[in-house]
């Protein structure tokens, strides 16, 4: 039994559906945002499995630039949490409903 | 073998540990474990420069961020306030959506054609030699020859993210009528995120 390209994929499935979990039960836009960094990091997981198996450079660099949008991605949504903290003083995205219509 | 089995369990763990936990700082600790395995994962798939971004990346700027913006939150005025437990109305509908799409996820790995398997060649060679696949020099050629479109766009996407936390988290408003009447209304209801020095 030898691990294959199918045991690394499995794996970044089952982190990849822990964070949907995450965003999807929690209200907390702290956890929802470490919940949308698993999704990130599984879909690496993912590229650099197949990257290996075809022996190919370009899954490393989409990596490098996923991992360059999920640093812009987390400074600007926490940049946006401490915003809306600062005037709803609650971070609970349930009882942040302005703007619903 | 052994290995992988090890750092996917601490891989599994952690990540139900960080979205289980009701303190979004035992969260980042959980992330933290995840993202070290993670890294770890990379050097077993032979790709040492990853491994290595990974950690000073995810590990040294990214969970810092959080544990910042979690300090600057909750900083005079005591814990969060917690709203109601939501859990049990929600945990039915999710993990049935979240199943479905495993099954469907699952179904397509199935029927998917024919992959490659992770065999050892002289291409690949052992993880921390030069010149074999995913070293630093490998890596580097690839970034800067074929793919430097991709590494020109990172530097746009981060410019862009400098100058989107500076104008939705910045104090620093501009000038016009717009900007004054904003800024009379903000210093009113906002405390200053550093406060000056008396």
């Amino acid at each position: 039994m030898t691990v294959d390209v199918v045991n690394y994929v499995s794996l970044s499935a089952v982190v990849f559906f822990i964070g949907v979990a995450g965003v999807v039960v929690r209200r907390n836009p702290l956890i929802m945002l470490m919940s949308i960094e698993l999704m990130l990091n599984a879909a690496n997981l993912a590229l650099v499995a197949f990257s290996r198996a075809w022996v190919n450079n370009a899954g490393h660099v989409f990596v490098f630039l996923v991992i360059t949008v999920a640093a812009a991605e987390a400074a600007i949504g926490l940049a946006i949490v401490v915003a809306v903290f600062r005037n709803a003083r609650t971070v609970d995205v349930d009882e942040v409903a302005r703007l619903r219509g | 073998m052994i290995a992988f089995y090890v750092l996917a369990i601490v891989l599994i763990s952690s990540a139900v540990f960080t979205i289980t936990q009701k303190s979004p700082v035992y969260s980042v600790v959980g992330l933290l474990v995840n993202f070290v395995a993670l890294a770890t994962l990379y050097f077993t798939l032979n790709a040492e420069f990853l491994g290595v971004i990974q950690l000073v990346v995810y590990s040294g700027a990214i969970l810092m961020l959080f544990v910042f913006v979690i300090a600057l939150l909750s900083s005079g005025i005591g814990p969060l306030p917690e709203g109601p437990n939501r859990l049990p109305h929600v945990v039915g509908p999710a993990l049935l959506a979240v199943l479905a799409c495993f099954g469907f996820l699952m179904f397509g790995a199935l029927h998917a054609p024919v992959i490659p398997a992770l065999v050892q060649n002289a291409a690949i060679g052992t993880v921390g030699s030069a010149n074999v696949f995913g070293s630093i020099g490998n890596f580097g050629v690839a970034l800067f020859t074929t793919q430097l479109l991709p590494f020109e766009i990172t530097a746009f996407i981060l410019m862009v993210a400098v100058v989107g936390v500076v104008a939705i988290a910045g104090d620093a408003v501009p000038q016009g009528t717009h900007g004054r009447h904003l800024r009379r209304k903000r210093s009113k209801d906002r405390e200053p995120i550093i406060k000056a020095g008396r």
